[in-house]
């Protein structure tokens, strides 16, 4: 039983995962983009669309990340060079999105005369299986390697993005904008091109998730209805709970993750307490990391120092 | 500066040809009041191909087909928001302008703006599903017993179960009768064939959700539940069951297209036997504001047909209880107790239909909420 709850919390948590490294990429270069939310939107749809017509999981993914890229430089164009209020234009992008998808979902729709299907093959690559060997390992073999493939995908990007942040020069110059861009600026850094290049490369992570949920989660038939359903907000309160580390967004995306799951697993023949409870117990708990991450004032794990706020050269 | 004069010249050249296409328009539709109308309000949109609305706008096609209409005579107004007043009074005072003689409005929460409506146009007539309001003269409400489907459907899964546990993904807690009612029904119809068999029921508190649905589904599976069934939108619970191997029950429509390998039958509405009656009767001028409550028997309820799932011996088993419910057999008869061991039917009683869709809050003894 544990363990099946343990299973199903690490599935629900994988489109978190993708939404949390994605936006952490995006606020450690400096900029706090809330149209995670729309990006999974556009995300979902492409990587649908093309895994339709194609039946090709990398082609789907490929293209559920450039959607993510192309949502995402619109932001950074309008931020980064045009200065708009980040906030604004980040919500902006989440209406923006979910409008998108809805809309080329319908003509999907309407082509497929019905609600567009996977074909079978494509869901028996998308499927659990456990890998030969290591699957046999008990509890073990079922907890971590019987999984689908997007699920082993987010751990990846997950750890290389966490490399790259701390590990490599492009990572220090990346954060050294996050910070403070006018030092950086002064170093010698190309500023706006670190910021482009990490917006956009956020927004297509934010995208695989996305495509996560309208493959695996939509049970392999597009519906044109909420398949994101709130999972990128979910994800920007992951990316304060994880302390801007894509290590810690992994353990945090499970907690996440067995939360949601939780209102299916918990025994209510012993413990008896309300369906609503557990469907506010995530973002109870955001509450509780915000009061905590407010008190704690560590260098590490705080948010970077220029995040939401606009570069101007000229002011420095 | 040239170049931005021409633009503006293009811009407004076009802005007056649109303007005039749409004059030629209006022109030509309302050359045609005389013929009967008939208008539909959705709240979703038929091209979704699956579910709610998709079921209602097949109940239209139909009545079209049968009663020879054209196409100027059928009026649609898809994605109608049932909370938004001022949108559904928008849209019907649209179809009345157009000349609709009857109006279906298809969600609960057009309910009170129909009513108002009714009551100033009282040349139209205005049939509202799933409501209670009838005001006497042009407006009544329509709904069915999809609980004899759901009855026999639970035939289906009670004979094909070898665990003995069936999960049933529900939309809503106790405290909503039309899930609760659907519920109940089923587990009756299982315990009719398998009365070892238990109903475990997991509450996923929205109408249209597919990650929820899916992770009510896969919870269900790994209690142990070998068949699942389902009162929500999507097919998320049947993919699931589908995925490992075991078998379902869909709702609304045919879920076999969605699930081959897993589906055996679904409940189902076939909303064209009450439009193609109401619609008949409107244009004979013999239409009565009685509301409709339509079963089996008129054909507004049925089972899908049964898929190449089904375990031996099922489609004999729900031929008697179809024929049963066909002679008289009501479904909700004594003696029934709750699963708290209350007594909620006595002994040759049987609960009337108001009190199955409008007042059933108990879960019937079979019944278990995970």
């Amino acid at each position: 039983m544990i363990i099946n709850f343990l299973f199903a919390a690490i599935k629900a948590g994988t489109p978190l995962l993708f939404g949390t490294t994605g936006e952490i990429m995006t606020e450690k270069s400096g900029n706090l983009n809330l149209g995670v939310e729309g990006m999974m939107f556009m995300g979902a749809f492409m990587g649908f669309f093309v895994g339709f017509h194609t039946g090709s999981l990398p082609l789907a993914l490929l293209a559920a990340f450039i959607i993510g890229n192309f949502a995402a430089l619109i932001y950074a164009f309008l931020t980064v060079t045009m200065m708009a209020n980040q906030n604004v234009t980040g919500l902006t992008l989440t209406i923006f999105g979910i409008g998108f998808a809805k809309f080329f979902g319908e003509i999907m729709i309407r082509k497929a005369g019905g609600s567009p299907k996977l074909s079978p093959e494509f869901m028996i690559t998308i499927s659990e299986k456990p890998i030969p060997v290591l699957g046999e390992i008990p509890v073990i073999g079922k907890l971590i390697f019987s999984h689908n493939p997007l699920v082993y995908l987010s751990v990846l990007v997950a750890v290389i993005c966490s490399i790259y942040i701390m590990k490599t020069r492009a990572g220090l110059n990346m954060r050294a904008v996050g910070e403070n861009p006018a030092a950086a600026d002064a170093a010698g850094i190309k500023v706006t091109r670190i910021k482009y290049l990490h917006i956009m490369l956020g927004g297509g992570i934010c995208g695989l998730g996305g495509a996560y949920l309208s493959l695996i989660n939509g049970g392999g038939v597009w519906n044109n209805s909420s398949v994101v359903n709130g999972q990128g907000w979910i994800s920007v309160a992951l990316v304060i709970f994880a302390s801007w580390s894509p290590m810690k967004a992994i353990f945090g995306s499970l907690v996440f993750g067995a939360f949601s799951v939780l209102q299916f697993y918990a025994p209510k023949d012993i413990i008896h307490i309300p369906n609503a409870f557990y469907v506010m117990l995530p973002f109870l708990i955001t509450t509780f990391v915000l009061i905590f991450a407010s008190m704690r004032k560590s260098k590490t794990g705080s948010q970077p120092a220029g995040c939401g706020i606009n570069y101007f050269r000229e002011e420095r | 500066m040239l170049k931005m004069k021409k633009f503006w010249v293009l811009i407004f050249v076009a802005v007056m040809a649109l303007t005039l296409s749409a004059c030629s328009k209006e022109g030509k539709e309302t050359s045609n009041t005389t013929d009967f109308k008939v208008a539909v309000i959705h709240i979703g949109d038929p091209a979704d191909g699956a579910g709610y609305t998709y079921a209602h706008d097949l109940g239209i096609v139909k009545m079209q087909e049968e009663l020879g209409l054209s196409d100027e005579q059928i009026i649609r107004k898809n994605n109608v928001n049932d909370t938004d007043a001022v949108a559904i009074t928008t849209a019907m005072e649209e179809c009345i302008e157009e000349g609709a003689d009857i109006i279906f409005g298809t969600s609960w929460g057009y309910m009170d703006t129909m009513e108002q409506l009714a009551a100033e146009h009282s040349e139209v007539i205005f049939s509202h599903c799933s409501g209670y309001k009838n005001n006497g003269s042009n407006m009544n409400n329509y709904f069915g017993r999809i609980y004899q489907a759901r009855y026999l459907s639970g035939i289906a899964a009670g004979l094909k179960t070898q665990s003995n546990m069936i999960g049933y993904v529900a939309a809503m807690p106790i405290d909503n009768s039309e899930v609760t009612g659907g519920i109940n029904a089923f587990a009756l119809g299982v315990e009719s064939v398998n009365p070892d068999a238990k109903v475990y029921v997991k509450v996923t508190n929205t109408w249209f959700d597919p990650t929820l649905e899916g992770q009510a589904a896969e919870a269900l599976l790994d209690m142990g539940c070998d068949v699942i069934t389902q009162h929500g939108d999507t097919t998320a619970p049947q993919m699931a069951a589908q995925a490992r191997g075991v078998w379902g029950v869909g709702y609304n429509s045919d879920m076999t297209k969605d699930a081959p390998e897993a589906h055996l039958t679904a409940p189902i509405w076939n909303w064209g036997a009450y439009y193609t009656k109401a619609t008949k009767e409107a244009m004979e001028g013999n239409w009565s504001n009685d509301n409709y409550f339509g079963g089996m028997d008129d054909g507004l309820i049925d089972l899908s047909p049964l898929s190449k799932n089904v375990a031996e011996g099922t489609e004999e088993a729900i031929e008697a209880a179809r024929q049963r419910i066909l002679d008289g057999y009501k479904i909700f008869e004594g003696e029934l107790y709750d699963n708290q061991g209350n007594l909620v039917c006595a002994e040759g009683e049987a609960l009337a239909d108001a009190d199955i869709t409008g007042a059933m809050n108990w879960y019937y003894k079979t019944v278990e909420v995970k």
